[in-house]
């Protein structure tokens, strides 16, 4: 691995989780009054926990190569508290919450990364 | 087709929807009480349909208007014979409107409108504050 990735450590890959799950609650959102949407979130500990995606091994030209499992995707139907009779499963409060919970996370991330970068010049310039 | 949405793009789509649904209220509440000759002449409802589009199978979405449809209530019939509009068996055709409905889709519809407003303004300030990393 880079220095400078292993330097920077998670909180790269978390800043685009980060932006990915935004956009995910900003469709929940938006789709607040579309009979029959269901809303969905990103699982952060399944993501967290991802093992790194096992390949068979193809010893033989005669085999196939196997492609990992679909059902591995973070992507998850949220359980609404109160379902409503349109099918559409969005609850604006949750979903307001969350996204302002991942805004405040995402700032928390850019503050980190921030300050790595400025102790990364300082050391550069030598001052 | 195959949509390629970004936090603006789902933001800025459901504000467009939410606003053909504004103005199809606009439009019932404005012809409230609206009166014709006829049961076919008479102003029918109209009623916008949401569909959700998504972005191949990532998750993200957006929503669209299929289109406008009118509703199909009963326009309602009074026996008004002095009504200049009163047909031959001296009945007008009053829209069926329901007010108070129109106006609590109205309160929704700015609501809904305004949280894709914040998250269009959440969105904003952190893609600023991202292009502003490390200076």
């Amino acid at each position: 691995m880079d220095r400078i990735d292993q330097y920077f450590g998670i909180h790269g890959a978390a800043l685009a989780l980060r932006s990915e799950r935004m956009e995910l609650l900003a469709s929940n959102i938006a789709n607040a009054a579309t009979p029959g949407y269901k809303a969905r979130d990103l699982d952060f500990r399944a993501l967290l926990a991802e093992p790194a995606a096992a390949t068979l091994a193809t010893t033989s030209p005669r085999h196939f190569a196997a492609t990992p499992p679909s059902e591995t995707s973070p992507v998850r139907y949220r359980l609404p508290v109160q379902p409503s009779l349109d099918g559409n499963t969005v609850e604006l409060a949750t979903e307001q919450l969350q996204f302002a919970e991942t805004a405040v996370r995402y700032r928390s991330t850019l503050a980190i990364l921030n300050g790595r970068i400025s102790t990364l010049t300082a050391a550069l310039k030598g001052e | 087709m195959t949509l390629a949405l970004s936090i603006f793009d789902i933001a800025g789509r459901a504000m467009s929807a939410q606003l053909v649904r504004l103005n199809s209220s606009a439009s019932n509440l404005a012809n409230a009480g609206a009166v014709a000759s006829s049961a076919e002449a008479a102003y029918r409802p109209l009623k916008p349909v949401f569909q959700t589009l998504y972005e191949g199978n990532s998750g993200r979405a957006t929503v669209g208007v299929l289109g406008v449809v009118q509703a199909n209530a009963a326009p309602q019939r009074r026996y008004e014979p002095g009504h200049p509009l009163a047909d031959a068996e001296g009945y007008i055709h009053v829209s069926a409107v329901d007010a108070n409905a129109e106006m609590v889709e109205i309160v929704e519809t700015a609501r809904q409108y305004s949280n894709n407003i914040e998250v269009l303004e959440t969105a904003k300030s952190l893609t600023l504050e991202t292009l502003r990393l490390g200076r």
